[in-house]
């Protein structure tokens, strides 16, 4: 018998945050009695990271971030230490300090971390910061009570805007620089992307589209104190805040021969982390950002979902496959992606995956109410909704996104337009 | 020969309605001869309950009234007060953005610390109307126990004067004819349930204007409040109070003595509740899926719909059989067993979507409280009439009253 298909004993989880403990509790719940090491390089218990940009930033009173966990776990947590290395023909993992911790499956939820700016020298300097962790929340809250005399974010993302949206509320003047004509375009497509740039302006964001950073200006004292647009604008702050996007945590895994790339490591939609080989790798799975796998609603195409509703099903998913005797036995991970974002005092409400969509409508409500919901279709078909404090249609929009209706879906009835006027997505909505 | 749906409305059919739901559900979705369309099933109330297309303002306009030959009366009163009542619809009957404006107003009155602070009161209330039992060997739970209890409650959480409760009995019987689909058509009816809504409106605003002057800590003081660009229209105020009372009162009737009438049909789970109290919130929530006081409720299709293979035309009425779905053994794993244990129960007893109840967690407080004591308090309960007998309504369904005979009362 390969070792596979004997019940494990030793789980070891790598990455201590919402997908590892979301799999740690599901082993749990599964009826795993066995060894649950959950590995995590950060020193905290696993914590929630979307309101490290809104409401940790606010200071918003009771802003408690811990994600909540079962006293009767039972995990042995090792956090501070990182795992260095995987070690696949011994089953184990090696952490920084020399330990090994054998396991019979093994899972990879090490996520991603903030690209940092591309020139290190720049980087460094005080001043600079990225935003990813409770520690770079925390740091950034404490920058904002100091309250600067300007801040701003680099980067056309949500995490920019999200941070850009509570300096306004705390009333700090903030620039965001987008290299793109569109911010948010990557994920919401333009003509969404375009409503929250207005929405934005409106707030008194100073948004400049198309722009970007030649060099940083530091003080003798090596801290920022401005920066040097290409266009040959010149901003002074000394608080910027680095919002590029994210790369994965799989440096680690060199050596292992995984399927790794820029996109993460590869896995097969039972979750199982693929060899070189293309071949599911023994015993070792993924969950999370980290992992790229098959999307069933995208006929497979393989797609990484930095979202939090993914990252606890993956972790889900992919705990119960690890207690699968077989494959026979294992469930597919086909979750349909979703997404929130609070920002200008606006909810934004994504389902499906607006990637290589080619048109755009807007079905309820409307774009000058600041209330609607709008279709994303590919060729044909409905792929997305996206609402604008109208999240209470979205079930409905999501059943047919999962049944694959034509576009455009569910027209007429409450809250609709006059007139659905479709709009053709360039670029398909990048 | 009747429809279906025609059977399923037959009073003969009230105690025993579930074979024939199952017949129902043969089809998901199932025309019926006068263009309305049935839902039986789960998966598809469920997700018209949730469509955009689908509206709750379904009313038909209030025009029955007979001509008194009084031209300012016919011709002017009665059409301008017909037409402020159907703009000042109660919410239940509203869609999206009305309801949502009114609703939200009521969700905030509604809140959790003043729902849980109806606990002590419900307990006292209990006790004191099982104490009025004691010496007794026959009773009739719907008049004695479950008829009294919800309205004293919700009075007391509107703030209506105590002195004033009993009037509120008569005017909650009346009025919760209004929201059962297949009386509110019936002319007489309707001639009594206008006389009865302007006797109820004419106390509401009298009683509205003390709240504004001296405000207390109530529901119908926080609905009152408000400066002139927010504040509530008194049609509105009106008729959400009447709703609140409407919908709240003949439910959690039926809730408690569905209740009674299901654990007395199955002893042991009655023996258990007596024996292990916590066990009470699940057994309502199978008790909201197994015998839920409210069977169906209608809609409009606004559009075409299409679903599950036919395609629902615009302008067509919609009934969705909640009941059914609550037995709809794709959903639900043995639906036709009473299993208090169950999990994974998400029932349809209090709708979902929009108008999802108000007053689920009031109901539940007030139905765990009653049914608790009376599993602990009434001796040797036992059903004098199996089934019991029923009253009309086919969607607000429950008995007319629950004849045990009891050994006596115990101190619980
Ligand atoms: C500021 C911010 C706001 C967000 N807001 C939203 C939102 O509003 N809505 C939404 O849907 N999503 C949001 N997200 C995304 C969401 O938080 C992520 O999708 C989610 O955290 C992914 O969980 P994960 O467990 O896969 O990875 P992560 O949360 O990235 O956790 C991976 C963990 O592994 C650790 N690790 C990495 N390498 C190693 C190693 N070698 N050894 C040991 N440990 C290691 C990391 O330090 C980290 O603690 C937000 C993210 C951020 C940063
Ligand atoms: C067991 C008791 C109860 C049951 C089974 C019940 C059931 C329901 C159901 C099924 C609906 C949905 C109607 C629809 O979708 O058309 C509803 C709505 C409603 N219920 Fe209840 N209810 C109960 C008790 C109460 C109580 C105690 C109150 C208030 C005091 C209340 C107030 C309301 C209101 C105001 C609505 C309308 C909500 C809206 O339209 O947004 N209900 N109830």
């Amino acid at each position: 018998m390969s070792a596979d298909s004997s019940a494990p004993d030793r789980i070891v989880i790598v990455g201590a945050s919402l997908a590892g403990l979301s799999a740690a509790k599901t082993l749990r719940a599964e009826g795993y009695s066995g060894v649950l090491v959950l590995v995590g390089d950060e020193a905290h218990r696993p914590y929630d990271r979307p309101p490290l940009s809104k409401q940790v930033l606010r200071r918003d009173f009771g802003a408690e971030t811990t994600l909540p966990q079962p006293a009767d776990l039972d995990i042995v947590f090792r956090l501070g230490m990182a795992a260095a290395r995987l070690d696949r023909t011994e089953r184990a993992v090696i952490l920084a300090d020399g330990e090994r911790l054998p396991y019979d499956r093994c899972l990879v939820a090490t996520g991603t971390r903030a690209r940092p700016w591309p020139n290190p020298a720049e980087a460094a300097l005080d001043g600079v910061a990225t935003l990813r962790t409770r520690d770079d929340s925390e740091r950034l809250a404490q920058r904002l009570r100091d309250r600067p005399a300007r801040v701003v974010l680099v980067g056309g993302g949500f995490i920019s805007f999200e941070v850009a949206s509570v300096c306004r509320e705390l009333d700090i003047p903030v620039s965001v620089l987008v290299r793109d004509a569109v911010p948010l375009a990557g994920a919401v497509g333009a003509p969404l992307g375009g409503f929250m740039a207005e929405v934005a302006r409106g707030a008194g964001v100073d948004l400049r589209l198309g722009a970007s950073i030649a060099r940083m200006e530091a003080d003798p004292r090596g801290r920022l104190a401005a920066l040097v647009l290409e266009d040959g604008g010149r901003i002074e702050t000394d608080c910027l805040v680095v919002a590029i996007g994210a790369a994965r945590n799989i440096a680690w895994l060199d050596g292992a021969a995984l399927a790794t790339d820029r996109n993460g490591l590869r896995c097969d939609r039972f979750c199982r982390a693929l060899g070189a080989d293309g071949l599911p790798a023994g015993g070792i799975f993924a969950a999370g950002d980290v992992a790229h796998w098959p999307n069933p609603h995208d006929g497979d195409a393989l797609v990484a979902v930095e979202h939090w509703g993914n990252a606890v099903a993956q972790g889900r998913t992919a705990a119960r496959n690890m207690l699968a005797p077989g494959p026979d036995a294992m469930v597919a991970h086909d979750h349909l992606a979703d997404f929130w974002s609070q920002q200008f005092g606006l909810t934004i409400k994504l389902v499906g995956l607006t990637a290589g969509a080619d048109s755009f409508a807007v079905v309820r409500g409307s774009m000058a109410e600041r209330r609607f919901l709008a279709v994303f279709g590919k060729a044909g078909r409905t792929v997305a909704a996206a609402s604008v404090d109208s999240a209470r249609w979205l079930p409905a929009y999501r059943a047919a996104i999962l049944q694959g209706a034509p576009f455009p879906p569910l027209i007429g009835g409450l809250d609709a337009p006059r007139r659905i006027e479709t709009q053709v997505l360039e670029d398909a909505a990048r | 020969m009747s429809t279906l749906f025609e059977r399923i409305l037959d009073p003969a059919n009230r105690a025993d309605p579930y074979g024939l739901y199952a017949e129902l559900r043969r089809q998901p979705i199932c025309p019926q001869d006068d263009g309305t369309y049935v839902v039986g099933t789960h998966a598809e109330i469920d997700r018209l309950l949730h469509d955009p297309r689908i509206s709750s303002d379904d009313l038909p306009d209030p025009q029955h009234f007979r001509w008194t030959g009084h031209p300012i009366t016919d011709l002017i009163v009665r059409p301008v007060r017909a037409e402020i009542r159907k703009r000042h619809r109660p919410f239940i009957f509203r869609d999206p953005p009305d309801h949502e404006a009114l609703r939200g107003r009521v969700m905030r009155a509604f809140s959790v610390a003043r729902v849980r602070g109806m606990r002590a009161k419900t307990e006292r209330l209990t006790r004191e109307l099982i104490d009025k039992l004691a010496g007794k060997t026959r009773i009739d739970l719907v008049e004695e126990f479950s008829y009294p209890l919800p309205v004293t409650v919700i009075c007391h959480l509107l703030g209506v004067p105590p002195e004033d409760e009993a009037r509120f009995h008569g005017w909650a019987t009346q009025l919760a004819t209004a929201l059962e689909p297949n009386q509110r058509g019936d002319e007489a009816t309707q001639i009594k349930n206008e006389e009865t809504f302007a006797e109820i409106a004419d106390y509401i605003q009298d009683l509205v204007k003390a709240k504004r002057r001296e405000p207390e800590d109530d529901i119908l003081t926080d609905l009152a409040a408000g400066d002139d660009a927010e504040r509530m229209n008194d049609y509105d105020l009106i008729a959400t109070a009447v709703l609140l009372l409407v919908a709240g009162h003949e439910t959690t009737v039926n809730l408690i003595t569905n209740g009674m009438l299901t654990l007395l049909r199955f002893p042991e789970h009655l023996e258990r509740l007596r024996r292990e109290p916590e066990i009470a919130p699940r057994l309502i929530e199978e008790l909201l899926r197994y015998e839920p006081p409210v069977h169906y409720r209608t809609r409009l299709a606004l559009a075409d719909i299409p679903i599950a293979g036919t395609t629902i035309p615009e302008g067509a009425p919609v009934v969705l059989l909640l009941a059914s779905g609550n037995r709809d053994p794709s959903r639900f794993t043995d639906p036709d067993r009473f299993d208090p244990d169950r999990r994974d129960n998400c029932h349809l007893g209090f709708g979902g979507g929009l108008h999802y109840c108000v007053g689920a967690p009031l109901a539940r407080i007030e139905a765990e409280i009653a049914l608790v004591a009376l599993s602990r308090r009434l001796r040797e309960p036992r059903l004098l009439a199996d089934p019991p007998p029923y009253r009309q309504g086919a969607s607000l369904r429950g008995p007319s009253a629950l004849p045990l005979a009891i050994a006596g009362v115990g101190e619980g």
